[in-house]
């Protein structure tokens, strides 16, 4: 997996780059990133040939009238855009949100899987 | 106190850390309670007339073990946030961006914030506080007999 992001998105609209924990165990890869603000609704996985983009947008309940004071997440939306190596299969994305976090699942593809390889004695 | 930046590769937030470290090394009296600015949560400050609003960003929070504590004017936002990384040493890690570890934020309340009349929201990873201000301080036309 490689990232991308900031090649592909000049010319968009303004993302802040969320963070990611990326962990690959021998039957797939497992991804959490944050993105505080999204809701379900809010949030769009698409995977384009080997490209996986993960984008989001911030809804806040703001009360009418509020002044900024202090700012520290000034773009209300989230990019981030991955490369799936060919192992992985991404028509078996799994994907979960929970409390502003985001987990998806990747599995290898069947002929990806470890496999032990059996050993003959003749 | 240090914190690992939210978002990662944000230039501003490096150029932040980087004048901060400048600024701790030559600052003959930093602020006593350092330069939160950058780390977990990130906080947005702002007012309305009635209130004052403040949102942590804290994705992946259990909202029963957050910590929210007002004392003389100083509000506190604490807590702690479980790593997501495995104890397994078959699987690797190949990013490790998302922030893990006890987090203390601190943010100093107007005067005429009333610590009594505050109401917390935990939605989508976000802590929403919202402070009333108190009677006294709202702005009031005087009649004139």
């Amino acid at each position: 997996m490689t990232n991308t992001a900031s090649k592909t998105d000049n010319g968009r609209r303004d993302a802040v780059l969320p963070p990611v924990d990326v962990i690959e165990d021998a039957t797939g890869i497992t991804l959490y990133a944050d993105l505080p603000g999204v809701g379900r609704e809010q949030l769009n996985l698409r995977v384009e040939a080997d490209t996986l983009t993960i984008e989001g947008e911030v809804s806040l309940a703001a009360p009418e009238g509020l002044q900024p004071s202090h700012v520290e997440v000034s773009v209300p939306r989230y990019r981030r855009v991955f490369t799936l190596s060919k192992e992985l299969d991404p028509d078996r994305i799994a994907a979960e949100m929970n409390h502003g976090v985001l987990k998806l699942r990747i599995p290898k593809a069947e002929h990806a899987q470890p496999r032990k390889v059996q050993i003959r004695v003749s | 106190m240090f914190y690992r930046a939210l978002f990662p590769r944000d230039i501003f937030s490096e150029l932040d850390r980087l004048q901060r470290d400048l600024h701790q090394a030559f600052d003959t009296s930093p602020s006593i309670r350092g330069f939160g600015r950058g780390g977990y949560p990130a906080l947005n400050v702002g007012g309305t007339a009635q209130s004052v609003e403040i949102y942590a960003f804290a994705p992946g929070l259990d909202p029963e073990k957050i910590d929210v504590n007002i004392d003389r004017g100083v509000l506190t936002i604490e807590g702690e946030r479980a790593s997501a990384l495995p104890a397994d040493e078959k699987a690797a890690v190949h990013i490790n961006e998302r922030f893990a570890g006890r987090f203390r934020r601190v943010v100093s309340l107007p005067d005429d914030a009333d610590p009594a009349a505050v109401s917390a929201q935990y939605r989508d990873g976000v802590l929403h506080l919202s402070i009333r201000r108190r009677e006294s301080a709202l702005p009031r036309r005087i009649e004139i007999k």
